[in-house]
């Protein structure tokens, strides 16, 4: 136990003697959460539309007047020339033509039925079925009112309307800032724990102190756990630090337990530390563990389901993410912070979480040896 | 106290020890002599238990170094080559980290370590990383001794390190023996060889001969020249054209110089050099070093 004592007391000390590790620790969070949960919105504001109103009758001005009124839209050119419209769109210059044809209204009039055509920048397809969305949604509500005015003359009875009321569950506003800001922070955690740990062990590798180590009398579980501790301490504290932020920035709500949280941040952490440990134990210098790990990070983030939800994706994959530590993480943060679920709710991924840690600390043990 | 059985190993295709056998004394001052290369840091890693042999055996106070590890680590001081102790953490921090982990305190076995630490105390609250050659020396091999090892084993423990230093380092080495520790060291200077009790000279991973150092000199009875001139690079290519000569190397100021048959005087060497248009020529007969005996050892085993 003293020995332990030891080592943890000697690895704290160097970890705040270095000039780069201390700044990280405050300056990554920081930085996360203060750009990174800003920048990865999906709330698409001012699209730049290109309108091409051929028709310029009352109906197609009233339609004008809800994209106009749309915080979505913003009115960058018209023309009367699909032409010039179109070679806008080429030139990358408006994301979005509008065209409504001649004859729109009386279409509308006497044939109860009226075109427009819509053009999408398709370069990148999540902007593109959003604006399709919000423009769709647009023309939805100037249907149902076109409908109403029209066809309630005084012989018929009020039109029959069915209308769909949504409620949007534990982010009642579908505020992005609250759906990113856990996601980011599960990130946060996993690079401080899975880097600094796996940097740590392969410097005493590089630096040759790890001979003079080896030939001590202490035990792998003391040495693995010694490199272990630090990092999960300190990847805790980025985790409240971020929290903080998050809560005092963003109104995040905390919905769930703390304590909660925490308990399984530091399971998680076990297996993520255990798997830098590990990629440190097969490699020799930080280049390495560098590169093996960005592999692994990348891989596990993307498919973690921080930007597309995980049900969308093909069968397989989601049969993949079964071994993947920030998929389950990335699921408790949310649960837990904006949901408030509680232990019971998330005893399956309680499990997965155990069976993840305990296999790659178990790994980077075994793999840890004193002679080769 | 330290035996080596048949040791073999090799990397890939590199055969880095080869049947490796000798033993050191209780109490003795062990010299391992040889280039870079010869195999001792691999010899030293598997004493050390920190390196597995592909074959033979090897015991360090009678523990074996495969089965009985653990032991031998509690009871085995050691030194790598390269300085490997915690450049961020300062001299006292280094010396108590190490003495905990081996379960002792830098108090408890103060009086075997205070000759070298009392010389680097006052720098105790100084980075390792920021010592001098000399003093990290000194550091790394008072925490070699923290837990009071009964066998010192250190790999080239001088090299890079001043003149002044390697001499103090020497002393510091004979006064540990005189405490009863026994010292295994390797080091690639030849003149270190003449201080330790007993030296093995390897090269290429074998041993070529272990003998007392005034024994290798004694028993090298061939006549060796010493010359000089003001150009020493044509000297030593005009002697070693000549047919009477057998080597030529160049010894610091002079030329080391081995003929082919016994007898060979200073005279005749010089006037061999004079037809060559040698000026201020120097040319005397002297006793071997064992430097002279590890050239001529190893050329005999490359032939």
């Amino acid at each position: 136990m003293r020995t332990l004592r030891y080592i943890l007391q000697k690895e704290f000390i160097q970890v705040f003697r270095n000039k780069t590790m201390l700044p990280m620790i405050f300056v990554l969070p920081l930085v996360q959460m203060l750009v990174l949960v800003f920048a990865a919105t999906y709330d698409l504001e001012n699209v730049d539309l290109y309108l091409v109103n051929q028709d310029q009758s009352e109906a197609s001005r009233e339609l004008v007047a809800k994209f106009e009124a749309s915080p979505f839209f913003r009115i960058y050119d018209a023309s009367f020339d699909v032409t010039d419209a179109e070679n806008s769109f080429k030139k990358e210059a408006a994301d979005f033509v509008l065209i409504i044809p001649q004859d729109f209204e009386r279409a509308l009039v006497r044939e109860d039925e009226a075109k427009v055509e819509l053009l999408i920048n398709a370069i990148d397809g999540n902007k593109a079925s959003l604006i399709y969305s919000y423009a769709r949604g647009i023309l939805t509500g100037f249907n149902r009112e076109i409908i109403a005015e029209w066809k309630s003359l005084p012989e018929f009875n009020p039109p029959m309307q069915v209308r769909v009321k949504d409620t949007y569950w534990f982010n009642p506003e579908l505020d992005y800032k609250w759906y990113m800001a856990p996601g980011i922070l599960a990130i946060l955690v996993t690079i401080i724990g899975m880097f600094l740990s796996g940097m740590n062990l392969v410097r005493e590798k590089e630096m040759g102190t790890i001979e003079q180590l080896n030939v001590t009398p202490i035990k792998k579980y003391q040495f693995i756990l010694g490199k272990l501790l630090p990092f999960l301490v300190i990847a805790l504290f980025d985790l409240a630090f971020g929290l903080l932020i998050a809560r005092l920035v963003f109104n995040l709500p905390i919905v769930g337990s703390l304590p909660l949280l925490f308990g399984f941040a530091a399971l998680y952490l076990v297996g993520v530390l255990g798997l830098g440990l590990f990629i440190s134990t097969v490699t020799e210098t930080q280049q390495q563990v560098m590169f093996v790990t960005f592999f692994f990070m990348m891989i596990f983030i993307l498919m973690g389901g921080i930007f597309t939800p995980v049900e969308s994706m093909p069968e397989w994959a989601q049969w993949l993410d079964r071994i993947n530590p920030i998929y389950y993480f990335m699921r408790i943060m949310r649960m837990v912070v904006l949901k408030g679920s509680g232990f019971f709710d998330l005893w399956q991924e309680f499990v997965s979480l155990l069976i993840i840690g305990t296999s790659f600390l178990g790994l980077s043990i075994w793999r840890y040896r004193k002679t080769s | 106290m330290i035996r080596v059985n048949n040791i073999s190993k090799s990397y890939k295709d590199v055969q880095a020890l080869q049947r490796i056998s000798f033993e050191v004394q209780e109490g003795e001052l062990f010299g391992l002599i040889g280039p870079d290369g010869a195999g001792k840091t691999t010899l030293m890693r598997i004493l050390m238990t920190l390196l597995l042999p592909d074959e033979g055996q090897a015991a360090m106070h009678g523990l074996d170094v495969v089965r009985d590890y653990k032991e031998i680590r509690q009871l085995v001081g050691y030194m790598p080559g390269r300085f490997s102790l915690y450049q961020d953490l300062s001299v006292e921090e280094n010396l108590a980290f190490f003495a905990t982990v081996f379960g002792t305190s830098i108090e408890e076995n103060y009086a075997l370590i205070k000759d070298i630490y009392q010389q680097i105390e006052p720098f105790k609250k100084r980075l390792a990383g920021k010592l001098s050659g000399g003093m990290k020396q000194k550091l790394a091999l008072s925490c070699a001794l923290i837990h009071k090892p009964k066998i010192l084993v250190l790999d080239e423990p001088t090299t890079g390190v001043d003149a002044v230093s390697r001499k103090e380092f020497w002393d510091m080495l004979k006064k540990l023996q005189t405490q009863g520790i026994t010292i295994l060291v390797s080091t690639p200077y030849m003149d270190e060889a003449g201080l330790c009790d007993r030296v093995a000279l390897m090269q290429k991973g074998e041993i070529l001969r272990i003998d007392p150092p005034e024994q290798i000199v004694a028993n090298y009875t061939r006549t060796l020249l010493a010359a000089r001139s003001t150009e020493m690079h044509r000297l030593i290519l005009d002697l070693r054209e000549w047919d009477s000569i057998d080597t030529a190397y160049a010894f610091g100021q002079f030329a080391h110089v081995t003929p082919k048959k016994e007898g060979l005087t200073a005279y005749e060497l010089e006037r061999y050099l004079k037809t060559k248009n040698h000026q201020q020529l120097q040319v005397h007969q002297i006793a071997p070093g064992i430097e002279d005996v590890f050239m001529a050892l190893i050329v005999g085993n490359e032939e």
